[in-house]
């Protein structure tokens, strides 16, 4: 099959929101300004499960510059239902419950009332004056203690669905799931070797550099008008009306820019309690979490405890594997233990597998997506015992890999089969890169030993609603209109796909990303799925926009048919640019205005593989990162700067999420690192230039071939960082992060 | 026609058969298909003329977001997946 020729897909454009970017001119929802502003702040609770006792706000309610105090109480009395917001059915009381706590407590950081008041500084100083009543009880903190019988309960009305079906007893287990193929029993007695080991990974928080925010304005006409940092502003509109008891139309939600958001922005924390606020006193009022209320008050990713066994041949061939996921929800149900099924095994054509996952709630803060959710804690315990099983029987790591890997037509465990994948395609070129054959070079000093390490990951990826408008303007600019809030560049990476049919640059598209209102429903800027899916909706609404364009041509020239061809209409003996045309579409007829919307299959997975050299210092068990490589099927690079960037940034997350990244949690479940000064990420100064190799295996159902990036590479570096410390110190590692105490407890196990 | 692939916790209703054949146009007309076949099939996957919270579908390997309304080309394979929650 030849390769396309394209114009502008694939090359490096400057980013349309660059220049305001740069300045400072691009406004982000903390620098809202509106007349007659108030400010909220949120009271939390201190403990990590306590039943509440009483509330009482009478001194609150008197400080003189109070303008306005809710709790749960002032959510609509609306009976208990279930409600399905697009991660699956859950309770009506669990989605308010996170919002503002009703009855009990159940995480440090957990938002009990709000206040509205003249000024920030007012609304928390009044919010301290809110006398709470609570009746502490017992925490649980990991998947395996809250597993245990006689473990405390966090919800008395929880029940375990065991394989899809309800159980009578009251359990901190939400869910249990299997997916089955094969015999993994048969498949193991076949093995000539086996490994099984046990792996726990810490919570880690995605650690955007912008707190949530929101400014919400209970309007005159009834409207409900929202302005936030959000991944999904239609998310936020129909999370907001559910739990504010309105119809969707009532809700108008403008996603301002956002500062990251990494899966932590697609859940709402402020939103309807500013609602409720600015209801309640006639005001607008805006919520900005501190970075402490970030930490402690909003969604990290799951702690996990797993178990994987791996069984295979003596030259490598993977017969069997088993794995035990135990994932913690934190305070209600929903932890990213499916996805993380999905993907345990997922790069690997294995025909003997049983897995199950366990939802589990815990009290600590409800978790949220944070880039390909699940996947990184599993890879960490696939990628070392596959590592493991390369040691003992002589083989390389790679070729153990590419002997195994899952291709078009391999079956995973829960049932699907691959289509077309790349999966071979990055081991291959991982193997093949000038870093995997250098030397490692000579450690720093004495005490300081050098090793390399691999891993692969793979997330699946979404499609999702997507769409987009297209307003063709008189000087053959384009107007592009879209619901996807931009976090990574996609304004560009969106026009370019519209521009490349237009026969258009980059610089002639004018993206404009807008409120609920004013575009079709668009679904999150997660997943993976932004250029994919809305870069599809902007390729066919393009599509439209040629053939009104031909139309007009067509009765300009008074000829039955045109043609278009790099952006020159032609009939006849007439020709005219797009520009040229687009400046004559007043003469005959009605202005152009291109439309359409998707909701895709075929998102098609995306493979990353890592090669790392770190240093180890034997006397401190600090781990320094030498050099690090990044290896990604991308499908089609729309624009490989911006595919470059999710490399890089998913990759410098990963190796916080290794080496130093974890909620520190007291025995009575306090979170004693609550800022970025103790909860350690990685600055320019730990990481190395993160190299990036782009695989491109079209996918076979998109326009340009496109696979979202934005999460698969954060799946293998944990992973690939284990394998390169055991590689320089000869210890496996199985907790993260691998900090220098859990280095250098494993160096002086011995 | 259409293949079914069946989860292994549901093999119990197809007497162990992993992929089964069912006729239909949606995925819809697939479940009653299979649900003349495999009586009592159709309780482990659909309730109130809804999937079940915890089943997804896939269609040649891709997630469907249109689930029981999803158009069932000929020679698809249909699987029925653990939805996926949390991502």
């Amino acid at each position: 099959m030849s390769t396309p020729q394209y114009s502008l897909i694939g090359t490096r454009p400057p980013r349309h929101d660059g220049a305001d970017k740069v300045t400072g001119r691009a406004l982000y929802g903390a620098d809202l300004k509106m007349s007659g502003l108030l400010h909220g702040s949120i009271l939390r609770s201190p403990h990590a499960h306590a039943r509440i006792l009483s509330i009482d706000t009478s001194k609150a309610a008197a400080h003189p510059d109070c303008r306005g105090i809710v709790t749960a109480a002032d959510f609509p009395a609306t009976p208990e239902r279930i409600v399905d917001l697009g991660e699956g059915e859950t309770p009506l009381s669990y989605i308010r419950g996170n919002m503002l706590a009703s009855g009990k407590v159940l995480y440090e950081g957990h938002a009990v009332a709000a206040v509205a008041a003249t000024s920030a500084q007012a609304a928390a100083e009044i919010a301290k004056l809110i006398e709470m009543k609570y009746e502490p009880l017992p925490c649980v903190l990991t998947a395996p203690a809250a597993m245990a019988p006689g473990a405390p309960l966090l919800h008395p009305d929880l029940r375990c669905k065991e394989f899809g079906q309800p159980t009578t007893a009251p359990s901190n287990v939400a869910d249990h799931f299997r997916q089955v193929m094969g015999n993994s029993e048969e498949g193991f007695a076949q093995a000539d070797i086996v490994i099984e080991r046990e792996f726990t990974t810490s919570t880690v928080h995605q650690g955007y550099i912008e707190p949530h925010t929101a400014t919400a304005l209970w309007n005159n006409d009834g409207r409900l008008l929202i302005w936030c940092a959000t991944q999904g502003s239609f998310v936020v509109r129909d999370s907001v009306a559910c739990m504010l008891d309105l119809p969707v139309s009532r809700v108008r939600v403008t996603p301002m820019e956002i500062g990251g958001g990494f899966g932590g922005k697609v859940p709402v924390y402020v939103e309807p309690v500013a609602a409720l606020l600015s209801q309640k006193t006639g005001h607008p009022v805006k919520i900005t979490m501190t970075r402490r209320e970030v930490l402690e008050g909003s969604g990290p990713t799951p702690g996990s405890f797993i178990r994987v066994k791996i069984g295979a041949k003596k030259d490598g061939t993977l017969v069997a594997a088993q794995a035990y996921l135990a994932y913690e929800a934190g305070a209600y149900p929903g932890a990213m233990v499916s996805p993380a099924a999905t993907c345990v095994f997922a790069a690997y054509d294995i025909p003997n597998q049983t897995i199950d996952g366990y939802d589990v709630v815990v009290n600590k803060p409800s978790t949220a997506p944070y880039r390909a959710p699940g996947a990184t804690n599993a890879a960490f315990a696939t990628e070392t015992v596959l590592d493991e099983i390369a040691e003992t029987l002589k083989l390389d790591p790679l070729d153990l890999r590419i002997r195994n890997a899952a291709k078009e037509g391999t079956r995973r465990a829960d049932g699907a089969k691959f289509r077309r994948i790349g999966c071979l395609e990055v081991l291959e070129t991982m193997k093949a890169h000038p870093h995997y054959s250098a030397p490692l070079g000579e450690p720093s000093h004495a005490a300081a030993q050098r090793g390399r390490g691999v891993a692969v990951g793979f997330w699946m990826n979404a499609g999702l609603p997507s769409s987009c408008t297209l307003n063709v303007h008189a000087d053959g600019s384009v107007g592009l209109i879209e619901g996807s809030t931009d976090i990574g560049g996609s304004r560009t990476s969106i026009a370019m796909q519209a521009a490349e049919v237009l026969g258009l640059q980059s610089e002639d598209m004018r993206p404009s990303v807008v409120d609920t209102d004013t575009i079709g429903y668009t679904g999150v800027t997660g997943g993976s799925r932004t250029t994919f899916a809305t870069g599809w909706a902007a390729h066919d609404a393009a599509q439209d926009v040629v053939r009104q364009m031909k139309e007009r041509a067509a009765r300009l020239w008074q000829v039955e048919e045109v043609q278009f061809a790099n952006g020159v209409f032609t009939g006849g003996e007439h020709k005219l640019t797009f520009k040229q045309l687009a400046a004559r579409v007043g003469e005959i007829g009605a202005p152009v205005v291109g439309r359409a919307s998707v909701n895709p299959r075929g998102a098609g997975g995306s493979f990353a593989g890592v090669i790392v050299d770190v240093e180890v210092d034997m006397e401190t068990g600090k781990t320094s990162i030498i050099r690090f490589t990044s290896v990604q099927d991308a499908g089609k690079a729309i624009h490989p700067s911006y595919v470059e960037g999710q490399m890089q940034g998913g990759s410098v997350q990963g190796i916080g999420w290794a080496l130093n990244e974890e909620y520190f949690m007291s025995a009575e479940g306090r979170m004693m690192n609550a800022s970025f000064l103790d909860y350690r990420m990685p600055t320019a100064l730990d990481v190395p230039m993160i190299d990036t190799a782009i695989v491109e295996v079209p996918n076979p159902v998109h326009p340009y071939g496109v696979r979202g990036v934005g999460e698969a590479n954060i799946v293998a570096p944990p992973a690939a960082i284990a394998n390169a410390i055991h590689a320089a110190t000869g210890h496996r590692m199985r907790h993260l992060p691998m900090n220098p105490p859990s280095v250098m407890a494993a160096i002086l196990r011995g | 026609m259409p293949q079914v692939y069946i989860p292994a916790l549901l093999r119990p209703c197809t007497n162990g058969q992993e992929l089964v054949e069912a006729e239909g146009q949606t995925v819809r007309d697939v479940v009653a298909s299979l649900e003349t076949q495999y009586p009592g099939l159709r309780g482990r996957l659909v309730s109130e003329g809804r999937l079940l919270p915890n089943i997804a579908i896939g269609i040649d390997g891709e997630v469907s977001v249109l689930g029981l309304n999803e158009t069932v080309p000929p020679d698809a394979e249909i699987q029925f997946l653990t939805a996926i929650k949390g991502g």
